[in-house]
Parts: structure tokens; C-alpha cells; sequence
């Protein structure tokens, strides 16, 4: 039996300093930052024209979110070098949540597509439509993909799988 | 025989760095890569730096890369490519050798700064000289520099930010990776990089390591095992994985050779990677006129390597009155704190414990 490394639960991120409280979280698009350790790096905080996120000196500090100044606009999710930055609406609609993931592979999907959504560990947890796809200059080739998914998965989906 | 200020071994991020600096001073600097172009690994490195606005954070290495050389042309540093300095004689003489003209010469330089950089660490196991079995460094300049596949299905060795970084850089160039093994019972580089691996099914495999690389001409089948606290292999635990390319990613050691010859002090520092050249604060060696910046100094990554650099090539100008020491104090001081700021937490303290000791061990 191989010792597989598996990503920690929800609950383990959302006690991070960068981790938007739950009533936050019910009332629209919110930066969900998923960074851990104290490495040295701050673009999300030099990203961010809203100010939400602080990490300070020293350059190592987590990222901490305001998540009452955050308006979920996904500037973050493009900056930050590690990858650890989503975005999650769980107004969205009544049903779906509406999530924003880094993505650099090719091809990009396409608006509309269906894609498979998947969890930290890349298990298949569902599907999702691709609502959007944002990259401009300031993203520099890191697009922000935007997936409509069941509002249950809302806070698990971490990528997507184009079919 | 050519003559020059200061001379610099090695065109990567430490050694443009120190070109820069040295060039901003009004010193003659003369900078020697044997590639094709100057830039070392930033060319290869498509990702986003970590760091502050002041390291660049969030710039890819390669556009780094470009304004480093951009910048170095501009002030006038001569950048001689497929050059390789083989040796340092009396007087601080430089061998050089033109590797297309297959010709030699001969380098007076006032002041030598070595940044060679670093070389990827072997890990030998039963097929690993097979084609197939590389440095993840080399699968890495095969895909970014030079476009290639360096295979269909890939097993990575190590998980420290090399392993991670060029792993996920094989799944953007379409490659698939099988697995990343790693013998050590945690991940030892970032959990962010990690993480994009998870994300994407990629399995890590702690405690584990590569047993034998099996294939007729070239690699085709892999066999990983699991290892015990001893880092003992544990027989019955083998898989075997259908790969044809095995990446080693196991870290890497100062490439000092020519520190050595030019008889340079050394000490043994393990979390700077083994045998460093002894330097003081200025990046100064035990041979006045011979400086050292960057991973050849002691294993960090670009970020740091070009702080160092810069330090370097502060120094070695004011050595020689082009700056006056007020304003390269105040240089200086700027590019320490900067080095500083990325020589802390978990990942950076033992490094900037193990550079403070360095520094004041003295030369």
C-alpha cells in the first residue's frame, strides 16, 4: 500500500486566515484564498484594488482576507503564483453556485461547455457549465475560468476535466 | 588577451544581476555564457515568481529573463555566448574557450565574479542510465527552451519545488504524469505547487521511491517501492508503472569547479546543497579579486540568486572606485533587506541561518 498524499478537507481551509467566513460566504462573490504555508510572497495583496487582502510585513505572513471589503472580482485568483486563490458565488442562482479556478493548460474550454468538475484530489465530483472565461494583460496568460456548478459542490470544486 | 574590469562567469539571474550592477558604475564588465543565450534557467521558467514587487513576484521567469538581458545591453555589458571559462590561472588570469571556433583566449580581469549556478544531483538505481532517465532540469529545457516531449508518460523523483514546478509544467505541454514519488514521509517543496498536482489526479506517493527502470532500448517500465523510517526499501511493496520517462529531481549542488581551481576556501554547509566557496557579505571570497553570487554560493532559487548578484556586482565595482562606499553602503543595504524578506519561514529560515553563519566564519 503506497502512501498517497490526499489534500486536506474544506474544514481545514476555511479555518485559514484567507478563508471568508460562511455568512460571507452565503452573500456573493468571495475570494476563497487556500494558502497554508508561510512562503515568502504578496502579489494577492498588491492584486487587490479593493485593499481586502493583507499580508504585511514580513513578506511571509498569510494572506489575510477582509471579506467584507471583497467583491469576488477575481483579480486575486490570476495573481496569486501558487495557484491557491479561487472565487466562489453561492448566490448565483438559486440552484448553482457560480466558481472562478486559475487555469493554464490548452485548449481553454469554451463558454457553455459541459466539463467535469473536480475536488482537491481530482476526483470527478460532478459536472459544471463553463460560464465564462476571463484573461486579459494583467492576468498574463493565467486565465480565470468561471464554472456554474450544483450549489452542494460549490466550496469543493478545485478544476475541471474538458470531455 | 582581453581586458576588462570585471569579468563575470555565468549569464543566469546572479550573474546578469551583477552585470547590471557593475555596468551602472561605469566599470568595463565583460560576462561569459557558454550557451546560446544568456539568461540560465529563467528561460525555462514559464511560471509566475514568488516574492514581493521588488523580486518581480507574479512576472514569469522568462520576461524576467528578457528585461535582465534588455537591461544588461543597454548599459553596455559585453555578453560573449558559447564561451566557457575553463580555468583560472596566476594573476587572476581567465582561460576561455570559444566553443563553435574551438579557439582559446585569454581574460585580465581586475575583478572575477563566479556564477556558474548550480548542477542537478544523480540518483542511481538499477536502468538509470537508460534513455529515458533525466534530470528534471533537462525535461525542462527540452520542453520550454527547445520544444520538445521529453516523453509520453513520466515518473518524477522529488518533491521539492523543482519536482512539483516541472511536473506541472510536463501536464501543461501535454504530457501525462503517472506519478511523483518521493522518499522522504512529506512533501518537501511548496503544498500550493503540490496541490495543482492533486488537483489534477496526479498521484504523490510519500515514501517511495524508484526501484529499477526496466525497457529493451529506452525506459518502459518503472518499478516504485515503498520505503520504511530507515529509507530501507520494503520488498513486496513494488508496483510497477508503464512510463517512458523518468525525471530525477533530488536537488542540486553548487557548481564550483572553478571557485576550486582558483583555490578558493570552501566549507561544508548541507542546507546550502554541500561544498560552497567561503564568502563574506559582499560575496567576496577567500581570493580577493573572486567573488561568488548566486546558487553556486549556496542552493536557493532565481529570486534570491539575483539579490546576490547585485551584491556582487556592487562590491566588486566599489572595490575598484567606480561607487564610493556611502553610496554602495546604501545599495547594499537595500539588497540585503530585500534578501531578507525571502530568507524567511519555514522554507527560508534554515537558509538564512546557514548564509549568517557563513558570513560571519569570515574568509
Amino acid at each position: 500500500m503506497k502512501n498517497r498524499v490526499k489534500a486536506p478537507a474544506t474544514d481545514f481551509f476555511s479555518m485559514l486566515p484567507g478563508y471568508p467566513s460562511d455568512e460571507r460566504i452565503n452573500e456573493g462573490p468571495v475570494a476563497i484564498i487556500e494558502c497554508e504555508q508561510e512562503i515568502p510572497c504578496n502579489p494577492c495583496e498588491t492584486s487587490c484594488p479593493r485593499g481586502a487582502i493583507t499580508v504585511g510585513k514580513p513578506i511571509t505572513n498569510l494572506p489575510v482576507l477582509k471579506d467584507k471589503k471583497c467583491v469576488g472580482c477575481g483579480l486575486c485568483v490570476a495573481n496569486c503564483p501558487g495557484q491557491a486563490i479561487f472565487m466562489l458565488d453561492m448566490t448565483y442562482s438559486e440552484k448553482t453556485a457560480l466558481v472562478a479556478i486559475p487555469y493554464e493548460y490548452v485548449p481553454l474550454p469554451e463558454t457553455g461547455d459541459i466539463v467535469i468538475v473536480k475536488n482537491r484530489d481530482g476526483e470527478s465530483i460532478g459536472e459544471g457549465t463553463i460560464n465564462k472565461i476571463a484573461n486579459s494583460k494583467a492576468t498574463d496568460k493565467t486565465n480565470v475560468v468561471y464554472i456554474e456548478v450544483a450549489k452542494n459542490i460549490g466550496r469543493e470544486v478545485r478544476a475541471i476535466e474538458i470531455r | 588577451m582581453i581586458k576588462t574590469d570585471i569579468c563575470i562567469i555565468g549569464g543566469g539571474p546572479a550573474g546578469l544581476a551583477a552585470s547590471i550592477e557593475a555596468a551602472k558604475s561605469g566599470a568595463k564588465v565583460l560576462l561569459l555564457d557558454e550557451n546560446h543565450k544568456a539568461g540560465g534557467q529563467l528561460f525555462k521558467q514559464i511560471h509566475k515568481f514568488f516574492g514581493s514587487k521588488a523580486h518581480q513576484a507574479g512576472t514569469r521567469g522568462f520576461d524576467i529573463g528578457e528585461n535582465l538581458l534588455k537591461e544588461a545591453e543597454e548599459l553596455g555589458v559585453e555578453i560573449r555566448l558559447r564561451t566557457v571559462a575553463y580555468g583560472i590561472f596566476e594573476k587572476d588570469i581567465l582561460g576561455i574557450n570559444d566553443i563553435d571556433k574551438q579557439k582559446n583566449g585569454l581574460v585580465d580581469a581586475k575583478k572575477i565574479i563566479i556564477a556558474t549556478g548550480a548542477i542537478e544531483n544523480a540518483l542511481p538505481f538499477e536502468g538509470w542510465t537508460k534513455p529515458g532517465v533525466m534530470g528534471a532540469g533537462a525535461a525542462q529545457t527540452l520542453m520550454n527552451l527547445y520544444r520538445l516531449k521529453p516523453g509520453s508518460r513520466v515518473v518524477m523523483i522529488g518533491t521539492g519545488n523543482v519536482g512539483l514546478i516541472v511536473s506541472y509544467q510536463l501536464m501543461q505541454a501535454g504530457v501525462k504524469v503517472e506519478a511523483v514519488v518521493e522518499a522522504a514521509g512529506k512533501i518537501s517543496g511548496y503544498l500550493v505547487h503540490a496541490r495543482k498536482l492533486l488537483r489534477a489526479g496526479v498521484p504523490i506517493y510519500t515514501s517511495t521511491t524508484v526501484k529499477k527502470v526496466e525497457g529493451d532500448k529506452s525506459a518502459e517500465k518503472v518499478t516504485i517501492v515503498s520505503l520504511d523510517d530507515q529509507f530501507r526499501q520494503m520488498p513486496g511493496t513494488e508496483e510497477i508503472i508503464n512510463a517512458d520517462t523518468v525525471c530525477v529531481a533530488v536537488g542540486l549542488s553548487p557548481l564550483a569547479e572553478i571557485a576550486r581551481m582558483a583555490g578558493c576556501d570552501f566549507t561544508y554547509i548541507k542546507s546550502l546543497g554541500g561544498f560552497v566557496p567561503k564568502h563574506d557579505k559582499n560575496m567576496r571570497t577567500s581570493r580577493k579579486n573572486i567573488y561568488i553570487a548566486g546558487d553556486v554560493s549556496g542552493i536557493e532559487e532565481a529570486s534570491s540568486a539575483m539579490e546576490e548578484g547585485r551584491i556582487a556586482g556592487i562590491s566588486a565595482a566599489e572595490s575598484l572606485g567606480f561607487i564610493n562606499s556611502k553610496e554602495a553602503g546604501e545599495l547594499k543595504q537595500e539588497y540585503y533587506s530585500r534578501l531578507d524578506e525571502l530568507r524567511q519561514g519555514p522554507f527560508g529560515a534554515a537558509r538564512k541561518k546557514a548564509k549568517e553563519e557563513l558570513i560571519r566564519e569570515g574568509v
